[in-house]
Order: C-alpha cells, then structure tokens, then sequence
C-alpha cells in the first residue's frame, strides 16, 4: 500500500486532493491529517493551501507543521501545492509582509507592475490590463527535467487560482515557468521537494499524470 | 496573452436533476448532473457552474451528495451556488467537493456576507452571483439595477456599484447574468459585461442568452468577459463543447484545445 498524507491546517479544501489521488493509484491510501506522528508514518506527503497566506503561516506554525515539513523534507517525497508552494519561500508581500518557512530561497509577490489612483495593476508588455486573481488555464513551460514532468507534454496548461506568485532566488531550481504579465515561477523542484503553484487535482489530465507521477516517485530528480 | 478564455457549462438542478427553463417558465428534464458533468469534462469543459434551485431542505442533502459524486469524478473546478446564506452553507459545499461557491440573494440582504465569507475561506473560492436588468430608458445612458428572485424583484442598487463594492469585500470573482437575457437566445448583454468587466479588477464570467457560438465570442471580444456560461446550447445538443472551443480558437481567442 502506497500510504499518502495530506496535511491538514484547516485551511481549503483536502477533499479535491485526496479523490484525485484516490482516482490515479488502486493501491493508494490517502490520509487527511495535521498528526505529526501519521504525517511521518506516510510514504510520501501532499502539502495543499489556499486562502491568505498570513492566516495559513498561522496555522501551520501554531499546529507545528512548520516542524513536521521540515522534517519530512529530509526523508520523503513532498508536494507542495498552490499556497503549499508559497509558505516554503522566506517571505511573502501578501498581508503587508509575512515570513514563511524559508526552506526555498525566494520571495511571494503581488501580482502588479503598476499603479493607477494608487491602486495595484497589472499590465501585459503591450498595455492591456490583466485581472487578478490570475484564474484560469495558462500554460507551463518546463524548464528542467523532472520524473513528475514524465508523460505530460511540455507547454501543457494547468488550472491556477492566486493573487500571488513567486520569484526563487538564482540558486533555486524552477521546474517550469508561466507567463500572465511578469514570468513566475509555476513549479519548482528541490530534493524531495516538488512544488506547484498550479491545481494538479483540478487539472484534469495533466493534473492527474502529475498527481500519478508523484504517487511513484522515490524523491530522485 | 497565455491564460486561456474559459468555457463554463452550467447545470441547474432540482431535486437531483438537471433542468433548463425559459425565463424560469417551461421547465425541462436535461438528465442526471453527474453523468453531464463527467461528459462535459471529458469535452474539454474549462469549469463545471452547480445551480442548485431545490428549496426543501430534503433537496439540499440530495444537493451535497450529488456535488460530492461529480466532485469524485471531475478533476476541474467546481462551482456551486443558489441557496447559499452562511458560513456553514459555505462549509458544507467546500467539504463536499466544490471549488468555489456563487453567492447571490444572501449578499443582496447582507452584504457583509461576502466580507466575512472571503476572509473565512478566501477571495478565490467566493463567486458573487449578480442577476442585473436594464432600467434606462432608450436613449438615455446606459444603467442597470441589481435584481432578486429570477429577476422579478428590483433591489434599487446600480450593477455597476454593486460589482465595485462586492469586489471590494473580497469576492474573487463575478458571475453575471442579464435578466433581460437569460433564456431568449438572443445573445449577452454585451454593454453590460463590458461596464461591469472595466471596472472591476477580477475575473467575470458572462452570462444569459447564449443562443449561437458567435455569442459566446461575442462575450470575450465585445463584453471583455474573461469565461462565458451557457447552458441549454450545450444540454439539448445544438452544440457540443468541443466545436464551441474550436470556434472561438478560430476567432483568435486564445482557448485550451
């Protein structure tokens, strides 16, 4: 049995994750827990997110997830999904400045390169002006090779919800990249480490041969 | 640009069943939501839209066990809305597998709903569902007023407004629908999609009136609308999701094929 743990802060919704999972492997049993014990006792480890990243640092710290990420980096395969992504930069402009875990070296950014009446906008380089949330399909480019990229053909559009994205510092490796006024990256691997800021569970099929490909993964890039 | 147009079927449900009316009237059996949900995602469906216009609270469980079964099957986002008054509504529809929820006559009675609403769950899960009516007369500049059930109670609130200040409380994005509208086949208010989508900072989502797949290009190109929903074009066969992408990547809209 390939025992999967989805972390549990209280914040979103597990279950779209977790019928997806269940969908893609037979031999697959699939926790929802914030239980540090159940948590290492998995095979593998889904950390999801969404809503204000302040509220979920909170939560992830006050539950000691923080504690049991760290941990689990060391020793298995983890996904990071959408704000799961996001809390393992080193800091967030969202709420006025949030630190976040700092296991990946970069920043959590609002989605503008203008201002009109001192508000935020976004800008495509040719003027038009662009909706935040960033919702809907788009397109990821891969950009280094990676076992959860295998089967799923590159430029493939993925579903993504969020107001915020992310730039890694030079020294990070980003998997693949999106475009929606800036570049940013939409995945990144690092160790056991893989991390989306796309929906794989909402993704249909890319999502779900990205969701498979981590199910068989043994933490290797 | 990158980010594809989205194309959203909408299912209305009673008691467990898809139906389809004419301006609420002439209601028809459309068949069973899971079954169409699954067809319209393998279609290529960008999103699944769940109106649920079950009153009896015997229908609101046959509600959640029928979100739960699409939600078990379909790997896209799930939107569902009607009956949608608090908090714990909010909850159980997440829990059950959707994605995002339309709030509609609840943010009418209180609009503080949607303030308390987006900062409990998040902007991105909070649809606000605003049903508007054209109220000037011709000649005059364009205004539109928000209306309540099914379009046959005027509120006094301008759309426009409305939009800025739901948007304000946190909704992620609007789902807008001409009253005027819906159900005639006569295509979208495309004025009114355009006033509303210029001057809001989210995602809208046309609605009411789709009758040929020119409309649905017409939503994007004229209405500036960012996804289009129909429902009975796709329900009765006239067209299928796929030639409706097809069509609109043609026009040059920018889809995911």
């Amino acid at each position: 049995m390939n025992k999967v743990a989805v972390i549990d802060y209280g914040m979103g919704n597990l279950h779209s994750v977790a019928k997806a999972l269940e969908h893609c492997g037979k031999n697959v049993s699939v926790t929802v827990s914030s239980d540090a014990k159940t948590i290492l006792a998995a095979d593998r480890v889904i950390f999801p997110g969404v809503g204000a990243i302040r509220d979920c640092m909170a939560e992830i710290r006050r539950l000691g997830i923080d504690e049991i990420v760290a941990e689990v980096i060391q020793t298995k395969p983890l996904l990071g999904i959408c704000v799961g992504m996001q809390a393992l930069m080193e800091s967030s402009q969202e709420n006025g400045g949030v630190d976040c875990l700092g296991l990946v070296k970069g920043q959590v950014k609002l989605f503008a390169n203008g201002q009109v009446d001192g508000k935020p906008v976004l800008r495509e380089s040719d003027g038009e002006a662009l909706k935040v949330p960033h919702m809907g399909w788009n397109i990821v480019q891969q950009t280094s090779a990676h076992p959860l990229w295998a089967g799923i053909a590159d430029g493939t559009r993925f579903y993504f919800v969020h107001s915020y994205y992310i730039t890694l510092d030079p020294s990070e490796t980003a998997a693949g990249m999106t475009h929606y006024g800036v570049d940013f990256a939409a995945a990144l691997s690092k160790g056991n480490v893989f991390a989306v800021q796309f929906h794989p569970e909402k993704s249909q099929h890319g999502g779900l041969q990205l969701l498979s490909n981590f199910l068989a993964w043994n933490g290797e890039s | 640009m990158a980010l594809a147009k989205r194309i959203i079927p909408c299912l209305d449900c009673d008691k467990g069943r898809v139906v389809k009316g004419v301006k609420f009237l002439d209601i028809r059996d459309a068949g069973d939501p899971v079954e169409i949900s699954k067809r319209y995602s393998d279609a290529g469906a960008d999103e699944i839209t769940f109106l649920d216009i079950t009153a009896s609270h015997e229908g609101r469980e046959t509600t959640v066990h029928t979100v739960e079964s699409i939600a078990g099957q379909v790997f896209i986002p799930l939107t569902v809305g009607g009956g949608i008054r608090t908090l714990e509504d909010i909850r159980t529809m997440l829990n059950a597998g959707a994605d995002k929820v339309a709030i509609n006559t609840a943010a009418v009675f209180n609009p503080e709903f949607v303030r308390e609403a987006a900062a409990r769950f998040g902007s991105q899960c909070i649809v606000l569902a605003m049903d508007a009516k054209r109220v000037s007369a011709q000649g005059q500049s364009d205004r539109w007023e928000i209306f309540t059930h099914g379009g046959r109670k005027a509120t006094g609130i301008d759309a426009i407004e409305w939009a800025k200040r739901m948007v304000a409380f946190g909704a992620g994005e609007l789902l807008l629908t001409s009253m005027d509208r819906d159900g005639t086949k006569s295509g979208f208010d495309l004025a009114l999609n355009r006033a509303v989508s210029d001057s809001v900072s989210v995602p809208i989502i046309a609605s009411g009136g789709v009758g040929s797949l020119q409309h649905l290009v017409d939503g994007v190109v004229e209405g500036h609308a960012d996804a289009v929903l129909a429902a009975s074009i796709f329900h009765f066969g006239e067209f299928t999701i796929e030639q409706a992408k097809q069509y609109m990547a043609e026009q040059g809209i920018t889809m995911r094929l």
